[in-house]
């Protein structure tokens, strides 16, 4: 009896000395709270929020560290031919050239290649072989850069520089793309590499894009009297062009920013040549290249600086291939 | 005007010259696997799995610190880019909005265009700079970043491939929208998203680039993060513009070794994907 009466008498003394409830709205508040959804959604955001700071640190330290040299150079950078880290002259041009024929190269290359094996898979292959070939396909996607370096120098530039580039020299030597000696490395060996590294890319996404056209078209031309391949070329084609120009948009963006593969043989030599034969260097090859042995504040920050013209030129490029591939989803929808 | 032959035949013509592409695309596979099977079988040996790189001129040196030294990394850049990437996907299939949703989507496309050289810069100028020493750290921040994207996005798509039928039936039975997220929505997409990552640690595990200039390099085994590493990718990259046969053998040897755990990598997610989004009923 005592007992009971003494825990019953605890517990009124400590109800009276508890705080006094939180008034209306703070309860519901707190209540809210307890439940959990209010905190996991704050949790969530947060690291969502994480990924869009991240982007924006990204952006701001690429324009931080690249001071020195745009405020020596200024616009003037973008046209200078000289790369001279004694003297500390920079300039970017032999780089966007290297990048834009190696680029180009590359999209010669793939480009008929990765539409017509598109093709292939898409319209005459039937279903089983077409999912198996694309499967394997996709896993050149999978490749590392390096090890296509890799092959680049030890199989490729031995061909290059003992069948191809020869014969090329005797046959159309006229030309002044075709002149001058044959290393094996330089200009079109990067091409040839980076063509096989975007193929993969050009054919997934364009067969994706041309089994998007609707069957009716296919059936219209056909029913019309069209062969299969006139109907595939002069129909299903143009319908799915969008589509497709928005792969080689996606796979251009790939290849500028592909280091390893040029950078192993491209040459590495700071020179603006008409000659594919001869070497040359690439945004992110030298980049690769000359980072750790840079001399100076001025060489590592004019390095950053071909880093931000790279960013900005990749941003740009996926940006239209995006648009691109999603008008051709969005109008067979 | 065509005649009806010509037409038939340049039908035939058109169509095996884009079987000959999609043959040619596919044999560059075979080609690589071949070569690396041929030349890097012939280098491939229990001491290259398990020595120190020697010094030049002397043979028998192996890239055991390389191979200890990528898995270092790759688990650095697993703890920050999946956690981020996981959590951030919840966010953008459970309870995003409509705008902030739409900006993260966006950001984080912008940064899975990025080329991966580039990443390795903001790595150098966010650690390697303050700390003014090359570390593994730098170099699995470049890795984790580049993870983000692609966690991100797999881990949206396979939640929202979710049927809304598990959720409404959760929070009929009185859970809390994070409860049943947590406890049924995830479990059920979780096979999808666990595969995804899986690809996109494999995809990063062949990079090089980014740790050229983060995490450099080691001859010897590095204690701790806070020390230069060596990584497979970048022995390859080494070894193979040097001027010495030995390290060449070596190079195909190790190209083997990252293209085999790369490539089973992929074929492993890519079988367990096809088999369906959710398990079997």
């Amino acid at each position: 009896m005592d007992g009971s009466a003494a825990v019953i008498s605890s517990q009124t003394e400590a109800m009276a000395s508890k705080p006094p409830a939180p008034a209306g709205r703070a309860r519901i508040f707190i209540r809210r709270l307890r439940g959990g959804d209010e905190v996991a959604h704050l949790i969530t955001l947060t690291f969502a929020a994480s990924i869009f700071l991240l982007t924006v640190l990204l952006v701001f330290e690429l324009f931080h560290n690249s001071a020195l040299p745009r405020h020596k150079f200024g616009w003037a950078f973008f046209f200078t031919r000289t790369w001279d880290p004694v003297f500390e002259n920079f300039g970017a041009l032999p780089f966007i050239y290297g990048t834009v024929v190696t680029s180009a190269l590359a999209l010669l290359f793939a480009v008929p290649l990765g539409v017509g094996a598109a093709i292939f898979l898409a319209e005459l292959a039937p279903p089983g072989i077409s999912a198996a070939l694309t499967f394997v396909i996709e896993l050149l996607a999978a490749v590392p850069s390096v090890i296509y370096g890799l092959l680049g120098i030890f199989i490729l530039l031995p061909v290059l520089r003992t069948y191809v580039e020869p014969f090329l020299k005797y046959t159309l030597g006229f030309l002044p793309l075709f002149q001058g000696p044959v290393f094996g490395i330089g200009f079109l060996a990067a091409g040839v590499v980076l063509a096989i590294m975007v193929v993969p890319f050009i054919i997934s996404v364009s067969r994706e894009v041309l089994l998007a056209v609707p069957n009716d078209q296919r059936e219209a031309a056909l029913a019309l009297g069209a062969t299969r391949w006139e109907s595939t070329w002069k129909v299903v084609v143009p319908y799915a062009k969008a589509g497709i120009m928005g792969s080689i948009f996606l796979s251009l963006a790939r290849a500028l920013g592909e280091t390893m593969a040029v950078t192993m043989v491209i040459g590495n030599t700071p020179q603006i040549s008409a000659s594919l034969f001869a070497p040359g260097y690439s945004i992110a090859a030298v980049i690769a290249s000359e980072f750790t042995e840079a001399t100076g504040n001025l060489h590592v920050q004019a390095l950053i600086e071909l880093g931000l013209v790279l960013f900005l030129l990749t941003i740009l490029i996926n940006g239209l291939a995006r648009v691109l591939i999603l008008a051709t989803t969005q109008r067979s929808g | 005007m065509y005649s009806h032959y010509s037409r038939k035949i340049t039908n035939f013509l058109m169509f095996s010259l884009t079987g000959i592409c999609a043959v040619a695309a596919v044999s560059v596979l075979f080609f690589i696997l071949g070569y690396l099977v041929y030349y890097g079988g012939r280098s491939l040996s229990w001491s290259f799995l398990t020595k120190l790189p020697t010094p030049v001129g002397e043979t028998g040196g192996g890239m055991a610190n390389a191979i200890v030294g990528s898995a270092e990394l790759l688990g650095l850049a697993a703890v920050i880019g999946i956690p981020i990437g996981f959590i951030g996907g919840i966010y953008l299939a459970e309870f995003g909005g409509r705008t902030f949703p739409f900006v993260v989507r966006y950001t984080a496309d912008l940064l899975n265009g990025v080329p991966s050289i580039v990443m390795g810069i903001f790595a150098y100028t966010v650690v390697v700079l303050p700390l003014h020493h090359f570390s593994a750290l730098a170099g699995g921040l470049a890795l984790g970043v580049m993870l983000i994207p692609i966690v991100l996005r797999t881990t949206e798509e396979f939640l929202r491939a979710v049927p809304d039928s598990l959720r409404e039936g959760a929070l009929a039975l009185g859970a809390s929208k994070w409860k049943a997220v947590a406890t049924i929505v995830i479990p059920a997409g979780f096979r999808g998203i666990a595969t995804g990552m899986m690809l996109s640690l494999a995809r990063v595990a062949g990079e090089t680039a980014p740790l050229i200039f983060t995490s450099f390099g080691n001859r010897f085994w590095s204690h701790g993060l806070n020390e230069p590493t060596a990584s497979l990718p970048v022995m390859i990259y080494t070894y193979a513009i040097s001027a010495y046969d030995d390290w060449h053998r070596q190079a195909w040897a190790a190209g083997l070794v990252l293209l085999a755990l790369v490539l089973i990598a992929n074929v492993g997610a890519k079988l367990v994907l096809s088999r369906g989004p959710s398990p079997a009923r």
